[in-house]
């Protein structure tokens, strides 16, 4: 028998005969398209029974309630709380992409301690008894060498139990230097103190005002409580109120506005002092008002009257004068007026002149404590704990003056001043910090002049971050001490920004915590019972949870039952009583110390001839700028126009690029006097010439790859400019050049 | 078998050998029988049965890997102690979802203690329930992600039994070897023991074919002329791109198991 090619041949068709009347092949196909299904990427959802836990979202200051949908232990989907008097139902962006940040990869997963160089990213793990010891050994040397008040704190809050602990410790330590992040509610709450004689927060009547003048809030850009704004936004379309925006830069707020009136970046008071004038030479304020309850009008008349013409106005702010006539008009002749400043998302504080001028704009017109208008909020006396012992060394540490001189006879009224913070410890002229605790904040990426805050930092022997996730501040910490992420633990959240009541919300667990994370507030009580002494003292309760408890009271049931308390008996809006200046009325002039609400021109940096235009930062819903980065799914939504790969644009007017031949798309150099970035030109009808604005919330070094290393933070090219009257940062931009790169 | 080209050759062979060529033709034909078809014969015939015995019982073993599952447990004898038979365990929620395989909350209400003295219950109370882990279960009936399935239509509304489905399991004394797919991941109950995909219960498979069969049956006397089958969808497609514009006939729905729009009614 002869084997033969033929031989092969037929053995193969034999068995590819074979092979198709086997299952072989069908069976293949079938697995092969199941196969694809399977993907180890695609996600595949958790099943099992579902559960619903109300909460409250704290990734930024509006305080919405959130409802979050459990299958099982698992967390899947956040949604607004129906019902809470914040949101409603409603969600931001933001907030419903929380879960990314519950299992993000970027997690800080337990206490770490530094063993590289600062930021160099080599961590050991080390245990929490060893962590807090080792903090407790530097704090208690530093007090033993009577150096207490060396030792600060930076906080994203100053309001409820966790902020409040912090305070307490600080006290019973021997430090005054508790820091806050700033914002434009700084500037507010000083405005309320000076005109009203109030320690409380602006809420504001959006739900039944009929007429918006908004100086460069960013209302549909996350200015205030976002969710709130979006519904505020809506009904006003439908009940027809006008709504103006007044800024250099077409914002999505000012597209969707009635009008928009494009202003000479700041001179805003000016325009606020040009409708002033207006309203009071043609007799259009609310006499009622002003007559009754109203001390000091005569003085601001007198310099309204004075300086600001719409003319002079007009060439001060490029706004003509038949505009602002108009406006004035409009704005005095509505029912329910309203007047609201805070750039953009409102992360600065700016000018205290420009906040107290836009105020007295409501003040004139009536809308002080009545429908539609503003109203002071306090509803933080529900903390009130026994007022802490001092020792010797915490009542000698609490005689030095603060770092950053808030409240000192430089700036009396003013009550944090983080933004002075890295001039003065780089300047070395008072004393130096040895110690810097960090929490609900990442001033490495947030605060103006990122270099000069790095510089002082680096000056700080020991930086201990209590972040949940690997932010730029925690990067350059000496030990992260993790707090569980907001979806892990409890926390009361009292005043949500820009609310008529006092309302305070309770944050609770959603999960159990996914890593060996740890409270602040516990954190902070055992550090308190590790130092002993009046600290322990100090301390007494056995957990936060017990503190939390403790502190809320009867208030407790009802926050657990309905997921917020809100005061039932709270009335503002009795003008008799509601002011507690020395004149007991709203005061349009200091009654204390003559101060005047007036346009002060902020000069910002750089000069004219070697820095030829004006860089402005710019707000979008669709970037977190705060102490939380964007997370994927956020950062997905930022248009091509704005980000594209890692790189940035910048926004020109077309007739500015055709001045310096730049084109769209094409790349170029900024620089201001603090720095340098390479960024792209997107050219831009809807932004006034000679100006060029910069998105932020973009050029992170820290969280994962989705965020990291994409654009430019703003933060790095500009310089706080300091207001000369609270020591605010009153910046509202700084000049830059352009070159092709 | 013989070719033009066999033959060819063959007589360019006996060229050189003309004796034999002259004096045998006859040989010759048979000698081409035996020397060359033969084998050709032979080999389609092993390579047939080669390929025959590879895909019917070779495959299978390569496709199919075996777990065992974590630990074993009688279904038969908790069926006997329970009363509302397989839902005691097997329930539904009060929003109608499924709970699936009972987790160990359920088990530890009696199972708190280790109860006789089975090696299986021994290991399930120190491994799982002291330590408070839930067992990992291997679920042979579970489906794709892309499939959308509800018990609560089947059982509760549509009242059909478990075993239907999920066959005798309600008997068994003790869980059988669990057989994935090395491709898919997924049990080998959903294609089903024979890999042939022939079926004597309707609980011997799980692929979408006998969810259609009874689907076809139930939904329908209905004379379904109105509804597209694969290959008429194939064809209205090609008109409609051939011919773009022209009036389609409507159709109640593209999905012959549902009669319904698309195949998202089932399917994710």
């Amino acid at each position: 028998m002869k084997i033969d090619r033929r031989s092969f041949l037929s053995f193969l068709i034999g068995g590819a005969a074979g092979t198709t009347l086997s299952p072989l092949p069908w069976k293949l196909m079938d697995d092969s398209a199941i196969w694809t299904q399977m993907w180890p990427w695609t996600p595949v959802p958790e099943d099992g029974e579902s559960s619903y836990v109300n909460s409250v979202c704290t990734l930024c200051s509006g305080g919405c309630g959130i409802t979050i949908r459990k299958i099982d232990d698992r967390a899947v989907k956040i949604e607004g709380m129906k019902g809470y008097p914040v949101n409603d139902g409603g969600v931001c962006l933001l907030g419903l992409s929380g879960l990314q940040l519950l299992y993000s990869p970027t997690r800080v997963k337990g206490p770490l301690k530094r063993v590289g160089k600062r930021g160099q990213g080599k961590w050991e793990k080390i245990s929490w008894n060893d962590a807090i010891s080792e903090v407790a050994k530097t704090l208690s040397d530093l007090r033993s060498k009577g150096q207490s008040h060396t030792v600060g704190i930076i906080s994203g809050s100053d309001r409820g139990t966790v902020p409040r602990l912090f305070d307490r410790f600080l006290t019973a330590f021997g430090s005054p230097n508790l820091m806050l992040t700033p914002s434009i509610q700084d500037s507010y709450e000083l405005t309320l103190h000076l005109m009203q004689g109030v320690q409380a927060l602006p809420g504001f009547d959006f739900e039944n005002t009929d007429f918006i003048l908004s100086f460069g809030s960013g209302f549909i850009d996350g200015w205030g409580s976002p969710v709130r704004m979006f519904r505020a936004h809506s009904n006003w379309r439908s009940t027809g109120a006008k709504v103006i925006q007044i800024e250099p830069r077409l914002s999505h707020t000012a597209a969707k506005a009635d009008k928009w009136i494009p202003i000479n970046p700041g001179t805003e008071a000016a325009l606020a002092m040009g409708l002033a004038h207006v309203i009071i030479k043609e007799s259009l304020y609310d006499t009622n008002f002003v007559d009754n309850f109203s001390e000091g009008f005569y003085d601001w008349k007198r310099l309204v009257l004075g300086k600001y013409g719409p003319d002079s106005v007009a060439t001060i702010t490029g706004i003509d004068s038949t505009t602002i006539i108009a406006l004035a008009r409009g704005f005095a002749r509505a029912s329910k007026p309203l007047a609201i400043c805070g750039r953009g998302q409102g992360t600065t504080p700016g000018s205290l002149h420009e906040c107290m001028v836009v105020h007295a704009l409501n003040a004139l017109v009536g809308s002080i404590n009545s429908n539609g208008g503003v109203f002071a909020v306090n509803g933080t006396e529900y903390v009130n704990w026994p007022e802490v012992e001092m020792d010797g060394i915490a009542a000698a540490g609490m005689q030095n003056e603060r770092l950053d001189e808030a409240g000192s006879k430089k700036y009396p009224h003013s009550r944090y001043l983080l933004n002075r913070f890295p001039a003065a410890v780089n300047s070395e002229e008072k004393y130096p910090l040895q110690a810097l605790f960090v929490a609900g904040a990442n001033p490495l990426y947030s605060m103006p002049d990122s270099n000069a805050v790095k510089k002082a930092f680096a000056k700080i022997p020991l930086v201990v971050s209590f972040s949940s996730y690997l932010d730029e501040t925690a990067q350059n910490a000496d030990l992260i001490l993790p707090n569980h992420s907001y979806l892990e633990r409890y926390e009361d959240i009292p005043l949500p920004a820009g609310l008529l009541k006092p309302v305070i919300g309770l944050s609770r667990p959603v999960v159990e915590p996914q890593f060996n994370t740890r409270h602040v507030g516990d954190v902070i009580i055992l550090l308190a019972k590790a130092l002993g002494g009046n600290l322990s003292d100090a301390f007494a309760w056995d957990s936060y949870n017990a503190c939390l408890k403790e502190t809320l009271g009867d208030k407790w049931q009802t926050m657990v039952e309905e997921g917020f308390w809100s005061d039932p008996y709270f009335n503002t809006k009795d003008l008799e009583t509601s002011f507690d200046t020395i004149s007991g009325k709203f005061e349009f002039a200091n009654q204390d110390n003559g101060f005047l609400p007036q346009f002060t021109p902020v000069k910002i940096q750089g000069d004219e001839k070697s820095y030829p235009l004006v860089l402005i930062p710019y707000d979008s819903i669709r970037l977190a700028n705060g102490f939380i980065g964007d997370p994927p799914f956020v950062i997905k939504t930022v248009e091509d126009t704005v980000l594209k790969g890692k790189d940035v644009f910048v926004e020109l007017n077309p007739k500015t690029a055709r001045a310096y031949g730049l084109r769209e798309g094409q790349r170029a150099m900024l620089s201001t006097p603090k720095g340098k970035a390479n960024v792209k030109i997107h050219l831009f009808d809807g932004i006034m010439p000679g100006i060029v604005a910069l998105p932020r919330g973009l050029g992170h070094t820290a969280y994962d790859d989705y965020l990291a290393g994409k654009g430019i933070n703003f933060n790095e090219l500009i310089g706080p400019v300091e207001d000369p009257d609270s020591g605010f940062d009153a910046a509202w931009g700084i000049r830059v050049k352009l070159a092709k790169a | 078998m013989s070719t033009l080209d066999d033959n060819a050759k063959a007589i360019e062979d006996n060229a050189e050998g003309e004796e034999v060529a002259i004096s045998s033709p006859e040989i010759n034909i048979k000698e081409q029988d035996n020397g060359a078809g033969g084998p050709v014969i032979l080999f389609f015939i092993v390579g047939l049965f080669a390929s025959l015995i590879v895909g019917w019982i070779i495959f299978p073993k390569l496709l199919y890997s075996k777990k065992r599952q974590p630990i074993d447990f009688n279904h038969r004898l908790h069926i006997a102690e329970v009363e509302d038979e397989c839902e005691s365990c097997h329930f539904f929620r009060e929003d109608g979802t499924y709970s699936g395989v009972p987790k160990l909350e359920q088990c530890v209400e009696c199972h708190e203690e280790v109860q006789g003295n089975s090696p299986d219950e021994i290991k399930f109370v120190e491994e799982y329930v002291s330590q408070d882990r839930e067992v990992p279960w291997l679920v042979s009936s579970k489906q794709p992600d892309n499939v959308f399935f509800s018990h609560v239509a089947h059982v509760k509304v549509a009242e059909m039994e478990c075993v239907t489905c999920h066959g005798l399991i309600g008997e068994s004394e003790s869980l059988k070897v669990y057989e994935y797919n090395r491709i898919t991941g997924y049990s080998r109950d959903i294609w089903g023991k024979s890999i042939g995909g022939f079926k004597k219960n309707t609980w011997d498979r799980m692929k979408m074919d006998d969810c259609a069969e009874c689907h076809e049956k139930e939904t329908a006397g209905i004379e379904r002329t109105d509804v597209k089958t694969p290959l008429g969808r194939l064809f209205d497609n090609l008109i409609a791109i051939s011919f773009p514009g022209m009036e389609m006939p409507s159709n109640k729905g593209d999905s012959v198991q549902t009669e319904r729009d698309a195949c998202f009614v089932c399917h994710k």
